[in-house]
């Protein structure tokens, strides 16, 4: 009796490590109609080649659990129905469209060896990476190595598309932030004189608010203070009392929103009357939670907005309605781009091979994306407009797009 | 009285020069590990996860010296070696760019690896004295607590402080690791952790976890004796630390949460308190079960079906299945014994010749 315990287990060891070499099946389609291609061998030469059969096969890696779990999920929806929209419409070169998702638990280790396995076991044409940057940093890593276009739907980190010419993403970069609201704050809402309460703790506050800066005084405003704090605290009001002395028409909080509903409110109280303004960090059901009335006014950018009245955007919404239940959040719209990118540039690249694709990606140009218009620069990040948001009761109401 | 495992006495092994019998078991290892090497080679994902189960075996049987021969419980492992990580991790990235002149540039990018490793281990090794001195007088639970405070200091250090990247983490460090070099040190710290549990050392410790007033009385310098241990698993935790940092792309972190502290307890816990081959084991089955389960979703379903929704599952059934173990074998894989104590003894034999 003794012995069968541990004799069982090592079974299990074994069997554990025999699954771990064996060659993937080529899968057949959405479930198992075409189930006749079922069996099939992958193809046998290594390196970058896709498997071969009716099926071409992406990879996703994301926080399907841990910390970060909705933005997995959410990306994943995105990305599945993009895929399901490209199935329905034929495939790409006569092949069907599968994804392979692999959870990361929210950790780098884990997202490089998920990237890996995507890559040499799963062999797949192109991989799309998570939402945390610094787990998108170590895919970037393993896909860069191994000569895999890897697209990033929302790792808005500067650095992670500086791995490498496969490395590719969606969204626009943090220091764009900063201009989107520099440009509004000046042409739209006319001010002269912002003050900035950046977070000392987060790179993300800094670029933003580093590059607000800059641009806003290139046009004409002034910067009249630059207060900061630090991530967790709960007192503002000595900062908020040295902005109110150089009384400026607006104060620029680049931070997140669980620190930004406190400081409205701690504002409002120093008598500060004049409107916020922020980031995407700021985009969450919290904020009015936490801001109250307080917050109400104020304005931030983000990546998309439901409110967006283009048909596109609505569209988008309504068969994401349709199929998940609720309100797309920017997340699954960034992901529905990025899988609709790649499977735009496998259809214009000359076969699946990973050069092949890359350069296909690196030629999207006003690609028109639910998340605004995508076209990669030579640095292979988008440049594409931003939304601005403005913080009403309980929701957010879309406000302007801002074009780089 | 306890039950120690008896180190396999090396009888008339006429064979082997009496000179070279210490040292012979690293010159086996060395050709085993260079055939090892080259074997794997040829696939990156079989490299990366030999390469992550090295690490975790590192880990658990150097955690099996304080939890399971001594008997303190000790949980803030990850620490430490979030301490090797980053010491080992900034030393390589800031040698980057230096080569020894006299030695090829891959011989010498070795040679810095192995001192910015040591450098790692030796540094978590100092915090383990600094920890465990003061706080291995006590007896009872004060330890885990003490640890845990410990574990989450140095991840709340590393969060704020600029050369360790904060949150976003430490990326760029050379990827100098090789299967050769984690397996490598994998067979130290078996050696050591062996070679501890069958000295009057490892009796003494022994003695303390099996009762700690009565090994007092009996002469034995408890506190001397616990910090030792504690010290030498603090220094393997760092090594395995270092490794980590240089094959896996970016270190933050989030990697060296509580969570993974608790991942080595329980694959110490898994094993056997006290059985170095069961913490061995127990590593070696935790790492390959996640991934298993991956391929077994795989292999179940066709594209696009439930099965190949689940990857988020692959978490909870792992916890059930530790759960059905640990209520199914309270005491472990092996208990207090080795590999060879459990199976047929045909194996012990054949065994014998290499441990």
């Amino acid at each position: 009796m003794r012995r069968i315990a541990p004799m069982l287990l090592a079974a299990l060891a074994v069997l554990a490590a025999a699954c771990e070499k064996k060659t993937q099946p080529a899968p057949s389609g959405e479930g198992g109609a075409q189930a006749t291609q079922q069996g099939q061998p992958a193809a046998p030469g290594g390196g970058n080649v896709p498997a071969s059969g009716d099926v071409i096969l992406l990879g996703q890696v994301g926080a399907l659990t841990g910390g970060q779990a909705t933005f997995g999920i959410s990306t994943r929806n995105g990305i599945e129905m993009a895929l399901k929209e490209a199935n329905a419409a034929g495939g790409v070169k006569g092949k069907k469209l599968a994804i392979r998702v692999y959870d990361n638990q929210s950790k780098p280790e884990e997202a490089a060896q998920a990237t890996t396995r995507l890559i040499t076991q799963d062999k797949v044409a192109i991989i799309l990476g998570d939402v945390a940057s610094s787990n998108s940093l170590a895919m970037a890593e393993k896909a860069q190595a191994a000569g895999v276009p890897m697209i990033t739907p929302s790792s808005t980190n500067t650095t992670v598309t500086q791995k490498g010419d496969y490395i590719f993403r969606v969204c626009f970069i943090d220091p764009f932030q900063g201009y989107v609201m520099a440009k509004f704050a000046r042409e739209d809402l006319k001010l002269n004189k912002v003050a900035v309460l950046q977070d000392n703790k987060s790179a993300y506050s800094i670029d933003l608010s580093d590059v607000f800066t800059r641009k806003f005084t290139e046009m004409g405003g002034k910067i009249t203070t630059t207060e900061s704090y630090s991530q967790g605290d709960t007192d503002y009001r000595a900062q908020l009392t040295a902005i109110r002395k150089t009384q400026p028409d607006g104060i620029y909080v680049p931070g997140y929103y669980s620190e930004v509903g406190v400081i409205a409110r701690q504002a409002r109280e120093v008598g500060l009357k004049v409107p916020l303004m922020g980031g995407d960090g700021w985009d969450s059901e919290k904020l009015f939670e936490l801001g109250g009335s307080a917050i109400q006014g104020s304005y931030f950018s983000n990546h998309y907005s439901p409110d967006n009245p283009d048909p596109r955007v609505q569209k988008f919404i309504s068969e994401y309605k349709a199929t998940y239940g609720g309100v797309p959040d920017a997340l699954a719209a960034l992901g529905y781009d990025a899988a609709r990118v790649a499977i735009e540039a496998l259809k214009r690249s000359k076969d699946l091979s990973g050069p092949a694709v890359r350069d296909a990606i690196a030629q999207t140009k006003d690609f028109p994306g639910v998340a605004g218009t995508i076209t990669l620069d030579d640095k292979r990040n988008a440049v594409k407009s931003a939304v601005v948001l403005k913080v009403g009761d309980g929701k957010t109401e879309y406000v302007t797009t801002v074009n780089p | 009285m306890m039950e120690t495992p008896a180190l396999p006495v090396p009888e008339a092994r006429s064979v082997i020069p009496a000179g070279l019998r210490g040292i012979f078991p690293v010159l086996v290892a060395l050709v085993l590990l260079a055939l090892f090497q080259w074997l794997v080679s040829e696939s990156p994902f079989a490299v990366y996860l030999l390469s992550v189960m090295g690490v975790n075996i590192i880990l658990a049987v150097s955690l099996n010296i304080v939890n399971g021969m001594t008997g303190q419980f000790s949980i803030g492992h990850a620490g430490f070696m979030a301490v090797g990580a980053y010491i080992s991790g900034v030393l390589s990235l800031n040698l980057k760019e230096v080569a020894l002149s006299f030695l090829p540039v891959a011989a010498s990018d070795q040679v810095l690896f192995t001192v910015a490793l040591l450098v790692g281990g030796l540094a978590a090794a100092a915090c383990g004295f600094l920890v465990g001195l003061p706080s291995l007088r006590l007896r009872g639970d004060y330890l885990a607590i003490v640890t845990l405070g410990f574990g989450e200091i140095i991840r709340v250090v590393v969060q704020n402080t600029n050369a360790f990247g904060r949150a976003l983490g430490l990326s760029g460090i050379p990827q100098y690791s090789s299967p050769y070099m984690v397996y490598f040190w994998v067979f130290l710290v078996v050696l050591v952790a062996r070679r501890i549990a069958g000295s009057s050392h490892g009796r003494s410790l022994w003695a303390i976890r099996e009762d700690e007033v009565a090994a007092e009385a009996m002469g034995v310098d408890t506190t001397g004796y616990k910090v030792r241990s504690f010290v030498i698993s603090s220094f393997f935790a760092g090594i395995a630390g270092g490794l980590f940092a240089h094959f896996v792309p970016i270190i933050n972190p989030g990697s060296f949460t509580f969570v993974k502290s608790m991942e080595i307890v329980v694959m110490v816990v898994l094993g056997g308190l006290g059985s170095t081959t069961g913490a061995i084991v127990a590593a070696i089955l935790l790492t390959l079960l996640p991934e298993g389960m991956r391929s077994l979703f795989n292999a179940l379903g066709t594209e696009g079906s439930l099965a190949q929704k689940v990857d988020q599952i692959r978490m909870p059934i792992y916890g059930l299945l530790l759960v059905v173990l640990m209520l199914s074998r309270p005491q472990g894989l092996f208990g207090v014994r080795e590999l060879w104590d459990v199976l047929p003894r045909w194996i012990p034999r054949k065994r014998r010749g290499l441990s």
